[in-house]
């Protein structure tokens, strides 16, 4: 479509008048769209390239090369990894979307007490802080958990939840399924109750209805937090290396670039096949989405109507949400336990309950805690500003590239922290803060800025599926209607994806407030250093587990609560517009 | 809300650049958790109340990206860590300081090791030697008594239960293996390594991840550094720690980073620990390593191991700390092709030779025993000799500095590592076919 604004209403401009080709005539669009281009280059691109050209240099001359490439795929183990990381993600998108369906359908589709509860709770697993997720997950499920303890004694055996890739699996589900349960719950706030009504006067119902009608509607929202989970867990490094599983692409490169003294540029070269592999998912998943049209026009009807449950149905959705909840829950009942316990070692529970290890949390980490919503949240207001701006571009607009703004943002999901951290330390270490001498490398700022390059993709997704669900008549109206393109995005346009911005605000803003990896190369005093990396510097230490148990527990409490708010705005906003026009 | 919010970021903003631009202001880049960083912070900066200490806590192999990439401009003072290779590393790039250092009392050599660095660029402050750690509920319910040397680490009553971090990723681990390696001989050192390997429940990315799994009971026995040992008991879990007879005393270190913004009172710190006063710190039950100066352990708790009476802690190793270094990066490579990587296919021949030893523990099966011998053979083959491994110009293929751009070497690591990898999954894979094939006699 043309971005003309509409000149020959009034006299020529000033600007109009000047020739074209010395003041080439940018829109505001076009102008965000640069400055987006240059901040993505100058955040993502070139720190990026700062540490993983090593990839294309032969390592004993020093000359450009694809040998490593080569040898890549030579490399059994790696091939092996390849398919391993593979594997993995796609029964990880499987099984997420088991957990998720259930939670999304009924929480959405019926009248269901507790409905804003559970899809808060349904979000808390996302939040699992380094290191404590770990020991907690390790004290639950593991080969001497709580669980297989408990089973040995009753029945004499032994269940391997957490080895292998099996446990990779099993965590990642765990762990990733709100991606899909938000983006789809959102999705199918969305659908327009006319679609649903038209179906069910020519007679579809139930399953049918949800297989035909509603769930290939919600597709927008169920294809971008699949591929979300795809992504995130091929990229994954976090799990692996806490169930000690080295075989698989991510561990590789991490285990390659961060031994001390070792340059083997292989490490590099994973990277490299990482970022590609998960721009190739996601163009993937655009292809999947190609050619279909998902927007509705009506707004009014606030979703899917809600039906009650009968009795016996009802039991049944609580006995599946109570199911699910204590499955994905358990993780971090295990963090509350651990903060609260005194010694736990190979026992079902802990030996003895205290306070103390709150007490130490509390007189060494206020200044984490603060310096966490700070970062975090400048994260995620620059995340779903720049994601909002990002999507806009690329579904309305014709700018020359715009797909390409698309796939760099979402390329950083498939940076590994420890290069992104490298690559700052590179790239910024040289530049000063404005008007001190102070390097750039050192300032907290900069710590901001990676967690936002580092959960843009997050951000981003949601914006995007909020915006197809948006239809372009309404925006098409409004503007007949005279409105400039300005207002129409700040008017209709950014009103209409509210549930999507915040969707997308909440999950960069968690999975911000509990990132280490890059962080960890980035901090440069204790005194700017964010919560996760208080968690790290107790649970170095045997005496400091509790108390590392119990910042997590102070961060998944804040970050829970953030989403319980914005929840409680999205019902909100579903209910006043639904009231509004009830007919 | 909002406007708190700005407060908060200019108080924040503020608060970091006055810390910044403090004059006595010591960064100290370190690997030591807080438990120990913590309380001799607290006695150095009561000693000399005009040098504010800059804890920065990041694990060694960070730490040492970190002090190379910042190193054009550089703001951290100290570099301080266990592993000393993690100070080889920085010292080869020129990245730390010659300081004349006052260190009266402190002997040369702690057990073979020598303490300082013979270049005066890096420090001993504490020792350290390695042991094995185990809990003991874990072993009373699975009713095992704790192994004591590293060879019983082999015995197949402990398949499955044991646990240790890879030499790649703890330079601690690393001294560990070489320390085997150099006590055993080559071959011998691999081939127990390897039977030790496949009895282990996992390999730990970090090396704290092993004292957790004992702590947590995850696995039942785990090969550490004395200190996780100690402070994990002190800290009241259910473990204890004994040193094996063939382990080596290490220092752990502290050096002065090259162009610090802060030299004289970086300086200050390093020698203050080496005081009798710094050394008393050591002793806290919560830090628990061994100070190097002799007259401290005067003052330790009972049954507290004194390495410099009790002559059996760490003698039994000449270490050669340059044998070490040569063959650095190829050691932890060997180890994680070998074991780390293809830990499931070593356990499995691992068991399988187990499994049929235990069926023909009586040995009058001739036909089975030769099996036994031949997948024991297999498992033990290794895929260099001594000699290759000290060879300068096979070596430098895993470390990849080259001197000039003109210096070539002859392999890339890639495709060596393949070569390995392919040996070592065939051999594992027909060790076990031997083995079922025994144990079905």
């Amino acid at each position: 479509m043309s971005n003309a604004s509409p000149h020959n209403t009034g006299g020529p401009s000033l600007l109009d008048r000047l020739p074209a080709s010395i003041f080439p005539r940018v829109t505001g669009l076009h102008a965000s769209a640069l400055i987006i281009a240059i901040l993505l280059i100058g955040l993502l691109i070139i720190p990026v390239f700062q540490v993983i050209y090593v990839a294309f240099l032969d390592p004993n001359t020093g000359a450009l090369t694809l040998q490593n490439f080569v040898d890549f795929f030579r490399t059994s183990l790696f091939r092996e990894s390849f398919w391993n990381s593979f594997y993995v993600s796609a029964m990880s998108v499987v099984f997420a979307t088991v957990i998720a369906l259930p939670l999304a359908y009924i929480t959405t589709r019926f009248n269901f007490a507790g409905s804003v509860v559970i899809q808060s709770l349904g979000f808390i697993p996302l939040i699992m802080p380094p290191f404590v997720g770990a020991v907690a997950m390790q004290l639950i499920f593991g080969r001497n958990g709580t669980l297989n303890l408990l089973i040995e004694e009753k029945f004499g055996v032994n269940i391997p939840f957490m080895e292998g890739l099996n446990g990779v699996i099993l965590v990642q589900s765990i762990h990733y399924f709100p991606f899909i349960l938000i983006n789809l719950s959102t999705s199918l706030r969305n659908i327009d109750r006319s679609m649903e009504e038209a179906a069910q006067n020519l007679g579809s119902q139930g399953m049918r209805l949800f297989r035909r009608i509603v769930f290939p509607l919600a597709m927008p929202g169920y294809v971008a937090g699949a591929a979300l989970v795809f992504i995130k867990v091929f990229d994954d490094l976090g799990t692996p290396l806490l169930l000690n599983v080295n075989n698989m692409l991510a561990p590789q490169a991490f285990l390659r670039i961060s031994s001390i003294g070792i340059s083997d540029p292989m490490g590099y070269v994973i990277s490299f096949i990482l970022v590609a592999f998960s721009i190739f998912s996601l163009w993937a998943s655009f292809l999947v989405m190609r050619g279909k049209d998902y927007s509705t026009v009506q707004k009014g009807g606030g979703g899917l109507s809600r039906r009650d449950l009968r009795t016996g149905e009802k039991i049944a959705a609580y006995v599946v949400v109570a199911f699910i909840l204590i499955l994905v829950l358990s993780p971090h009942i295990g963090l509350t336990l651990l903060s609260f316990a005194t010694i736990w070692s190979f026992a079902p529970l802990p030996d003895g309950f205290t306070l103390q290890n709150y007490v130490v949390m509390w007189e060494n980490s206020k200044q984490f805690i603060t310096n966490t919503v700070i970062y975090a949240g400048i994260a995620a207001v620059l995340d779903v500003i720049i994601g909002t701006a990002i999507a806009y571009i690329v579904i309305r607009t014709g700018i020359w590239g715009r797909k390409s703004l698309d796939y760099l943002a979402t390329a950083a999901l498939a940076v590994p922290g420890v290069v992104l951290g490298i690559g700052y330390l590179r790239v910024f270490h040289s530049i000063d803060i404005p008007f001190t001498d102070k390097p750039m490398a050192s300032w907290w700022v900069i710590i901001a800025l990676a967690l936002m390059i580092r959960r843009l993709p997050y951000a981003l997704r949601a914006c995007t599926a909020a915006l197809q669900q948006v239809s372009l008549a309404l925006e098409e109206a409004a503007e007949s209607l005279g409105a400039t393109k300005g207002s129409t995005i700040r008017r209709i346009v950014i009103p209409l994806m509210s549930g999507g911005i915040l969707a997308g605000f909440v999950t960069s803003f968690a999975t911000a407030a509990v990132e280490l990896s890059a962080t960890i190369m980035l901090v440069s005093s204790e005194s700017d250093a964010p919560l996760a990396y208080g968690i790290y510097l107790f649970m170095q230490t045997p005496s400091g587990r509790g108390a590392g148990a119990a910042l997590g527990v102070v961060a998944v409490i804040i970050v829970g609560l953030g989403t319980f708010l914005s929840q409680l705005m999205i019902e909100r906003d579903k209910k006043f517009k639904s009231t509004d026009q009830s007919h | 809300m909002k406007r708190t919010f700005r407060a908060s970021v200019a108080a924040l903003a503020l608060s970091s650049a006055s810390a910044a631009f403090a004059a006595d202001t010591v960064v100290v880049v370190t690997s030591f958790p807080n438990s120990m960083t913590g309380p001799i912070e607290a006695a150095f900066e009561a000693a000399n109340p005009g040098i504010d200490l800059e804890i920065l806590n990041k694990k060694t192999s960070a730490g040492v990206k970190y002090i190379q990439e910042i190193s054009d401009a550089n703001t951290a003072d100290i570099f301080w860590a266990s592993a000393p290779d993690a100070f080889e590393v920085l010292k080869g790039d020129g990245l730390l300081a010659s300081v004349e250092i006052n260190s009266d009392g402190i002997p040369e050599k702690i057990g073979a090791y020598p303490m300082n660095d013979p270049d005066g660029k890096y420090y001993g402050f504490a020792a350290a030697g390695y042991g094995i750690m185990w809990n003991e509920r874990y072993l009373k319910a699975k009713k095992l008594e704790p192994a004591k040397n590293w060879a019983e680490l082999k015995d197949a009553a402990y398949h499955g239960h044991v646990g240790m971090s890879a030499p790649s990723r703890s330079g601690t681990t690393h001294l560990t293996v070489e320390t085997v390696l150099q006590g055993e001989g080559w071959d011998k050192g691999w081939a127990e390594w390897k039977w030790i390997g496949g009895n282990f429940s996992t390999v730990t990315e970090r090396s704290f991840g092993v004292p957790d799994g004992v702590n947590t009971g995850n696995f039942g026995l785990g090969i550490v550094i004395d200190f996780f040992g100690f402070s994990s008991k002190a800290s009241g879990f259910p473990v204890d720690f004994a040193y094996p007879e063939v382990t080596a005393l290490v220092p752990a270190n502290i050096a002065v980073v090259n162009n610090a913004p802060n030299e004289t009172a970086a300086k200050t710190f390093v020698e203050y620990l080496l005081t009798p006063a710094g050394q008393e710190v050591l002793l806290d039950p919560a830090i628990m390593r061994l100070p190097i100066n002799p007259a401290t352990y005067a003052n330790a708790p009972e049954g507290f191991p004194n390495p410099f009476e009790d002559g059996s802690i760490g003698a039994a190793v000449k270490f050669d700390v340059a044998k070490s270094g040569a063959r650095y990066n190829l050691v932890n490579s060997m180890f994680d092709v070998m074991i780390t990587y293809r830990l499931d296919d070593l356990r499995a021949a691992v068991g399988a030779v187990q499994a049929a030893e235990a069926k023909h523990a009586s040995g009058d099966n001739a036909e089975a025993k030769a099996l036994i011998a031949e997948a024991r053979a297999l498992i033990d083959a290794n895929p260099i000799d001594e000699a290759r491994s000290m060879d300068p110009e096979f070596a430098g293929i895993f470390t990849k500095k080259r001197k000039k751009a003109s210096d070539t070497v002859g392999e890339r690591q890639a495709e060596v590592e393949q070569r390995w990898d392919a040996m070592v999954v065939e051999n594992y894979r027909k060790a076990k076919e031997l083995a079922d094939k025994a144990a079905a006699l």
